[in-house]
């Protein structure tokens, strides 16, 4: 607990962790109400209200990577680890810290969304949560944050530098995914088993293909059962978070 | 006490500390001398668990840094003042220091107090001037009030003022049976404040004395004299001792290879007044050039 | 030859540098001390025309810094050894300053083996360590010899040989007939360094004076004296007048009195010494002594333990 305590200062004793969660919450929110406030010819579905969750996504993985990072570069990283010398522990609470707080901000973004387009939309018919796959459309972005997160921090933590940790975080998600669909052959192949791209399976995936609107969004079934494209996505992450726990206890701090 | 054992780290094919053995005693203030180069940072990092030592070992009051419990209750350390989130309050920094070793607030309080930062602690510190960072490392370093304290180059962007604080500081801190190891470039200063000397260079132990010992050992004493017979005196010396005209414009000599106490002797068994006879000592920067002059990695041309 | 006259600079409310007057002569290295916040770093910019006086002025050989037709050829500074570009080689950065001046490229290389960075002149200043820029630093400092030089801090980042080689260097530069101004917070350092002293205190000059001078005359001077006839000679003394004190190990430590004068009491009375040897004070304590005032900022000497 006392170790939950020190990453929870360290995270809000400086500004930039606020300013990620304001911007991470207001692009969210805010792009689903221009969506909601337009949209007039069919009912508005429950996926029209998350679709906007992937920015939330780069921003909160932009903060998980800079609680890492800029503790190597500002230096910290030696005070914290002669404060607690075995390492990992530290590094855990702060992906505990980080972790939750991320899911917080999924879920807040999120239904702060769905709630606006409940207000704004002209038809909110379609919008209302009443099966487990509507909770899930919803609910779910918390915890696509929160293992998005413990993958930026793994990624922080092996980079230890805050722009090379953000570019492959940000050119991975926003360009290798997209460009490999473009190799003959077996960019599809590939692309279908890429992380993020599974990782928006498990939001917008529907047992009925039919509930996805005209072209928004991928394919809505995968290979995966939704909760298994989330098994997926968060396997990855936690892999790489242990590899960067190995390498941070070997490494010369 | 820090006790280095076959201290050992290399980088690649480059041997920063190569088979190093020391101890740092308590109740002294240590100071850790070397040219650039010479591994006394590499040194400090390895102390605190930071580097893993390449081979050998050095503990802390007999244990591994990495097996303490609560560490910054044992040592203190301040390696360098900049090592601070610049857009995190001074008092937000000391506070999950001290939550970390479960350490109560109050005390982030008390060395706030002690180092003269109260009225500052809420500001940023990457708004601090270099003076100022150093006395928040400062603080961090006592927060724990440990036994044992590591400082590099602290007075650093210190002002005279700050100086002469931080060296009574460690006096105090040493006389209280603290272990207290001081690494510095700044000899003149490391003459007045550190007892003992552990002096590297090139990864090797040069020498591990006490700081008296180090410049009687590598510079020769002299003797200044002045007299109103000086012509006497010299004809009287010549043959016992060396002697040389002094750089100082009022004529006085200064004599090599002899006690001050012969001198006197013979001055009066003589009838000759003295009007000065003071022993030289050779200063620690003497000392050091003398020791170290193979191991300096890089020679400015003259 | 630097001479200020009546300078002051305000900002806003807050007086900087108060009606300063000095002067810094060619010849000699003259420390320039105060505590933090006492109005150096202003002061010498000031000196290079960086910064506009409110009021008076400071003149280098007769002319202020912006009227100077070369600056390089007549002023050389190191103020902050981080003024460089860091991906900039070494001597690209030595060479824009030397066109800036008219100077030739060879002086460049020159000025490079002085500070000895010949081997590192192609690599980039950011990779330098502290050590290595300030040479640097100093290398554009000497690049259009100047005969007035400026130093903020130098030894700051050296090393003991690199602390070692700068003394001597400004001596050297003093002892060619130019003008060596160095402001530093390291007093044990200065002593062995500054002949003449500038100090300033709250923006206010505190004393002019030579660096003997100034700790003669805020310190107490007293003689240490061994003798084999202490006791006899303790005596004399205090029938003179002088007050003695006895140390732990038998020795006599008078005050109020030259050397000169107890010497000549001991050979008039057959008394032999051991030892006579004039105390003086430290620069650090005279500094203090006079400074005590106008610190800005007191940090305690509070108990360390709780």
């Amino acid at each position: 607990m006392t170790l939950l305590a020190v990453e929870r200062i360290k995270l809000f004793s400086t500004r930039s962790p606020w300013w990620c969660m304001l911007l991470a919450l207001g692009l969210t929110v805010g792009i689903t109400a221009i969506i909601a406030a337009n949209w007039t010819d069919s009912p508005m579905p429950v996926l029209g209200a998350v679709f906007t969750h992937t920015f939330g996504l780069y921003v909160v993985m932009v903060m998980a990577a800079l609680a890492v990072t800029t503790e190597y570069r500002f230096g910290t990283i030696k005070s914290t680890f002669q404060a607690v010398p075995d390492r990992i522990s530290p590094m855990v609470a702060k992906a505990v810290v980080v972790v939750l707080l991320s899911g917080l901000v999924g879920l807040a973004s999120a239904f702060g969304s769905w709630g606006l387009s409940w207000v704004l939309a002209e038809d909110n018919s379609d919008l209302a949560l009443t099966t487990a796959n509507d909770w899930r459309h919803v609910a779910g972005v918390g915890l696509v944050y929160a293992a998005g997160a413990l993958l930026a921090l793994g990624v922080g933590a092996l980079v230890r530098q805050t722009a090379g940790a953000v570019s492959i975080i940000l050119v991975f998600a926003l360009v290798v995914e997209s460009v490999v669909g473009f190799i003959p052959n077996i960019g599809d192949d590939i692309q279908k088993w890429m992380p993020f791209t599974v990782a928006s399976k498990f939001i917008f995936g529907d047992p009925d293909p039919s509930a996805i609107p005209n072209g928004a969004g991928p394919p809505a079934i995968g290979e995966l059962s939704p909760w298994g494209s989330f098994g997926y996505f968060a396997g990855i992450a936690l892999v790489i978070y242990i590899v960067s726990l190995v390498v941070v206890k070997r490494r010369d701090a | 006490m820090i006790e280095a054992t076959g201290l050992t780290k290399h980088y690649g094919k480059t041997v920063a500390v190569d088979d190093l053995s020391f101890r740092v005693e308590p109740g002294r203030v240590t100071g850790f001398l070397g040219p650039n180069g010479a591994g006394k940072s590499t040194t400090m990092r390895m102390i605190l668990g930071l580097d893993n030592p390449s081979g050998g070992r050095v503990t802390v009051k007999g244990r591994d840094y990495r097996s303490l419990r609560e560490p910054l209750r044992v040592v203190g350390a301040l390696l360098d003042a900049k090592w601070v989130h610049p857009n995190r309050s001074a008092r937000a920094h000391l506070l999950w220091l001290a939550r970390s070793n479960r350490i109560p607030a109050a005390r982030v309080d008390e060395v706030l107090d002690m180092v003269g930062l109260t009225q500052v602690a809420k500001r940023r510190a990457g708004g601090f001037s270099l003076g100022m960072s150093q006395r928040l490392g400062i603080a961090g370093a006592l927060l724990g009030d440990p036994e044992v304290l590591l400082f590099d180059e602290p007075v650093n962007g210190l002002d005279p003022e700050g100086i002469l604080w931080i060296r009574q500081f460690m006096h105090r801190l040493a006389a209280e049976g603290r272990t207290v190891f001081v690494s510095s470039h700044l000899l003149s200063e490391m003459a007045q404040t550190a007892q003992d000397l552990i002096v590297i260079g090139r990864g090797k132990l040069i020498a591990q004395t006490s700081t008296e010992q180090f410049i009687a050992d590598a510079t020769e004493d002299t003797v200044r004299v002045r007299s109103p017979h000086l012509d006497r005196l010299r004809e009287l010396l010549d043959g016992r001792a060396r002697v040389a005209e002094a750089a100082t414009p009022d004529g006085a000599l200064v004599v090599h290879g002899v006690q001050p106490a012969f001198i006197g002797e013979l001055a009066a068994s003589n009838g000759i007044t003295l009007h000065e006879l003071s022993p030289q000592l050779g200063s620690l920067e003497e000392a050091f050039m003398q020791l170290t002059k193979e191991s300096v990695e890089y020679h400015a041309a003259d | 030859m630097i001479e200020a006259v009546g300078l002051t600079k305000r900002y806003g409310k807050t007086v900087a540098v108060d009606n300063l007057s000095f002067t810094v002569e060619p010849g000699r290295v003259t420390g320039f001390l105060g505590p933090n916040g006492a109005g150096k770093s202003t002061t010498m910019r000031m000196i290079l025309g960086l910064d506009r006086p409110t009021s008076g002025q400071v003149l280098i050989d007769g002319k202020p810094y912006a009227r100077l037709d070369r600056p390089l050829r007549t002023v050389g500074a190191l103020l902050d050894a981080k003024w460089v570009h860091p991906n900039r080689s070494a001597q690209a950065h030595l060479q824009w300053l030397a066109k800036s001046n008219g100077l030739p490229d060879r002086r460049v290389d020159e000025v490079l083996d002085m500070v000895g960075l010949t081997k590192v002149a192609k690599r980039r200043a950011g990779g330098f360590s502290l050590g290595m820029s300030q040479r640097l630093g100093i290398a554009g400092a000497l690049l259009g010899d100047p005969k007035v030089l400026l130093f903020d801090e130098p030894v700051n980042g050296l090393d003991p040989e690199g602390i070692l080689w700068i003394r001597q260097f400004m001596q050297g530069l003093a002892a060619e007939g130019r003008t060596v101004l160095v402001s530093s917070h390291l007093l044990s350092e200065m002593a062995l360094t500054a002949q003449d002293l500038v100090v300033i205190g709250r923006g206010k000059l505190i004393s002019q004076s030579s660096t003997t001078e100034f700790v003669e005359r805020s310190t107490e001077n007293t003689v240490r004296v061994r003798s084999p006839h202490a006791d006899k000679l303790g005596a004399m003394l205090v029938d003179k007048g002088f007050t003695v004190r006895e140390d732990t190990d038998g020795s006599l430590t008078v005050s109020g009195a030259q050397s000169d004068e107890i010497g000549d009491i001991a050979a008039a009375s057959g008394v032999v010494l051991h030892e006579l040897s004039p105390q003086r004070g430290s620069l650090e304590q005279a500094f203090m002594q006079l400074t005590g005032d106008s610190v800005e900022y007191h940090a305690e000497l509070a108990e360390t333990g709780k």
